[in-house]
């Protein structure tokens, strides 16, 4: 047969979470624990569909619609109604309509078609600057769309806290005009946000060295079970004259994962400014995969705009929320039962699905090892993958392999 | 392009005051009502989908729903595909067609032909659909090419072009190629024509990337509709296949795509696949759940199998029925021309052969909306309107010529 034309495609690298995934499959050990999961999970440790999913669904089965394409740039519904969610329906913004969002393949999608739209129109800078550390996939993503990576200070390992100095420092040096991208609340992988009055500061600093902002918002009311605090801070740089680009994604939110939800939101100058931007966004979008999915778009739609929905929504969201707070606090709780020395405030001070434990790869694989605890070499948990089930048994463990 | 209806997705014929306006420009399938069709497979099976409470929606894998994958392969190389029983072939669920085009794009641009060799000739059929261009483009190559393909003097395949153009193509260019049902002109090569063109291929070391959008809808069977991907397999050719289910599911908006790839042996599909996943992983990181557990379900179980075969060969019967309909109207009308090539070709579309002027009058004074390449959709004819389009085109050509 002759010689492959791949002959020297080399193997690509397996994926470090995934990994952490297979190993614990892998695993016999009926105490075994994944903790690098990102999905949430029950108290039961299995995954949750949310009642008010569950109704929007059976509404869009018995209306039996049709399959025709969507438009390039999505659900214009859903569109409108992730905008609203995100900046608030009252917001001046809303009103003037001078922003466009567009449907996207969920968060990655999102930041890829931003990404891209940068690379090809923000013709001031090719440099992002992402929080040191951040989402693994950040950098591959903006890499590909042809931009230059750097980072700002960010998570102090000395106090498993936000290191507001050394950010505020590294982003009042950044060269004027580069992009900034922050995470909106619910930081991934450390679960340390900032506080509104730092916020603040981040926003004055941004605005003084007139960067150009790209939030990620992935765990609206997810963080703290309140969707209005948890998108304070994209509303306060808006505010401030900030024109921002915002990724939104319901993967976790509403529990959409595998329908691939989210949104690519544009703050323009106006309305005719935004329609230009628009245009350039399908452009973008069409030779990536020409129109979006509609099935999970739809489900969002449904839940954004039903009031009674919406509540149940709301609700369900607030108890996800909350179960990952209770985790924390019983974990921390756990550890001081253990007889642990160490501060542990940091577990309940993080906030979201992921908590920067502060344990050092050796540790990390101790816990592996020895109590087939499974999490990433960063000494990063998933909160979702804790249940009262097995809080007492991670608290051992942790106590067992740092005292 | 400066068309209305350029954004040719979604909007279904619109009747304005007591004119009827009839879209010939979507790319979706109609039925005789001139309406929408759910293929009656698909809403048993998103019933079943509906009812199954086990059923959650977890991230798929990064390459997609693994029982998708392999099927949706299956169904393009066959049954008793050599290549798949020898373990060299991979599929990669992507959204829609268009997302396999681009996920083959952007893994060629970085490993084919060296590394990262962004200058790679890519040859796109002339007429092709316009998005193939984007699409190249947008992956990073800085050198796309035409290839003679459609005669308009012969309402025909300009082989003779077509294969010039391979014998003097670079070594290892890309060539785009339309499994069955060519998008616009829905002129085929012969089965002759395609072993010609294999021989040329094999012999320059040209490397096949197919477009199968169309699989079954063409001539209402899936074997004879994967015929050249097949053939080029059986040569021992490596090539890509994208599959896209939109057409022959009627899925359009649950985007729905498989990326097919046919190594020499297990091992190099293996290494490419495992980089086509860092790929996907920054464009879409996993691909969404909905269409692939439909055509999964459908596949993998013979009675739904069975019923799916049945709703394609509604659809490409009627697209059958109307072409000869069509066809016998204009020869009936006395039509100047020849309309053969109505017949002769196949699948969604047909390149009439209408010129500029005689389309601007059936948009203007018919309503009629087709492309200005003369490119008509054939799924908007209706036993209703075949009278009035016949006439209608009677009139273009007799006014215009």
């Amino acid at each position: 047969l002759g010689l492959s034309w791949w002959s020297h495609v080399e193997m690509g690298p397996p994926d470090p979470i995934l990994g952490v995934t297979e190993a614990y499959k892998r695993d016999t050990n009926a105490k075994k624990m994944n903790l690098g999961v990102g999905a949430y999970r029950d108290d039961n440790g299995k995954p949750y569909v949310l009642n008010s999913i569950r109704k929007a669904e059976a509404q869009i089965a018995a209306k039996k619609m049709d399959k025709e394409y969507l438009p390039i740039a999505g659900l214009a519904e859903f569109n409108k109604a992730s905008a609203e969610l995100a900046l608030g329906d009252t917001n001046e913004v809303i009103k003037s309509g001078r922003y466009v969002t567009v449907q996207t393949i969920s968060g990655t999608g999102s930041l890829r078609v931003g990404a891209s739209f940068l690379q090809r129109f923000f013709k001031y800078s090719r440099d992002v600057y992402l929080p040191k550390p951040s989402w693994g996939n950040h950098t591959p993503i903006f890499r590909d769309a042809g931009m230059q990576l750097h980072a700002y200070r960010y998570y102090d390992p000395k106090t498993c806290g936000f290191d507001f100095a050394g950010a505020l420092d590294d982003i009042s040096k950044i060269p004027e005009q580069s992009v900034i991208l922050f995470h909106a609340c619910a930081h991934n992988p450390t679960g340390v946000d900032p506080r509104p009055e730092q916020w603040k500061e981040l926003a004055a600093v941004v605005k003084k060295r007139n960067l150009f902002a790209f939030f990620d918002m992935a765990y609206q009311g997810f963080a703290s079970g309140d969707i209005n605090r948890d998108s304070w801070a994209v509303r306060h740089f808006i505010e401030q004259g900030i024109n921002v680009v915002l990724s939104q994604s319901y993967a976790k939110n509403m529990g959409l994962y595998g329908e691939r939800v989210g949104a690519f939101s544009v703050i323009c100058k106006d309305v005719d400014e935004a329609k230009r931007v628009e245009s350039q966004l399908k452009i973008l979008i069409r030779p990536m995969y020409s129109n979006p999915p509609i099935n999970g778009a739809r489900i969002a739609t449904i839940i954004l705009t039903s009031p009674d929905l919406r509540k149940e929504w709301l609700e369900e969201v607030k108890g996800m929320a909350d179960r990952i707070i209770d985790m924390r606090n019983q974990l921390v709780a756990n550890l001081k039962k253990e007889g642990s020395s160490h501060n542990w405030q940091h577990i309940t001070d993080q906030i979201g699905m992921f908590c920067y434990t502060g344990l050092k790869p050796e540790q990390v694989e101790r816990l592996t090892k020895e109590f087939s605890i499974y999490m990433t070499k960063d000494g990063r948990i998933s909160v979702a993958g804790v249940t009262s089930g097995n809080v007492g048994y991670l608290a051992r463990a942790i106590h067992q392999v740092s005292k | 392009d400066s068309i209305p209806f350029r954004e040719q997705y979604g909007s279904p014929p619109v009747s304005v005051g007591c004119k009827m306006t009839l879209l010939f420009s979507l790319a979706a399938y109609r039925t005789d009502e001139g309406q929408p069709w759910v293929l009656p497979v698909v809403k048993k099976v998103e019933q079943k989908i509906a009812n199954d409470a086990s059923l959650n929606h977890e991230y798929l894998p990064i390459l997609g729903l693994p029982e998708f994958r392999a099927n949706a392969s299956r169904i393009v190389l066959g049954e008793d595909s050599r290549a798949i029983k020898e373990n060299r072939v991979g599929g990669v669920q992507c959204l829609g067609g268009t997302g396999g085009l681009r996920i083959g794009a952007e893994f060629l641009r970085r490993w084919y032909n060296g590394t990262n060799n962004t200058a790679t000739p890519v040859y796109i059929s002339s007429p092709s659909w316009e998005n193939h261009n984007s699409v190249f483009v947008n992956a990073g190559f800085k050198d796309i090419r035409a290839y003679r393909y459609w005669d308009a003097a012969k309402r025909g395949l300009d082989l003779e072009g077509l294969l010039e153009d391979m014998e003097s193509a670079p070594e290892f260019s890309i060539f785009v190629l339309h499994a069955c049902a060519h998008n616009p002109t829905g002129t085929d090569p012969t089965l002759e024509q395609w072993k010609q063109i294999a021989a040329v291929m094999k012999r320059r070391f040209l490397f096949p990337f197919f477009d199968s959008a169309y699989q079954g809808f063409a001539s209402g069977c899936l074997d004879r509709d994967a015929w050249a991907v097949r053939y080029f397999v059986s040569e021992g050719f490596e090539l890509f296949c994208a599959q896209s289910f939109s057409k022959n599911f009627g899925l359009y908006n649950e985007r729905v795509g498989n990326l097919s790839v046919v190594g020499k042996d297990a091992d190099n599909v293996q290494r490419v696949l495992s980089q086509m996943e860092k790929i996907v992983r920054t464009i879409w990181s996993n691909p969404p759940s909905q269409g692939a557990r439909i055509v999964a379900t459908t596949l993998t179980c013979p009675q739904l199998f069975a019923e799916w075969k049945d709703n394609v060969k509604t659809m490409a019967d009627r697209v059958l029925l109307m072409r000869s309909e069509l066809r016998a109207r204009l020869q009936a009308l006395g039509t100047p021309g020849t309309w053969n090539h109505i017949t002769e070709q196949i699948g969604m579309f047909s390149f009439t052969g209408l010129n500029p002027k005689q389309v601007e009058y059936m948009i203007k004074e018919k309503h009629i909306y087709l492309m200005a390449s003369g490119r008509i959709n054939m799924c908007g004819l209706t036993t209703k309107n075949l009278d009035y389009v016949a006439s209608s085109i009677h009139e273009a050509v007799t006014k215009f010529q």
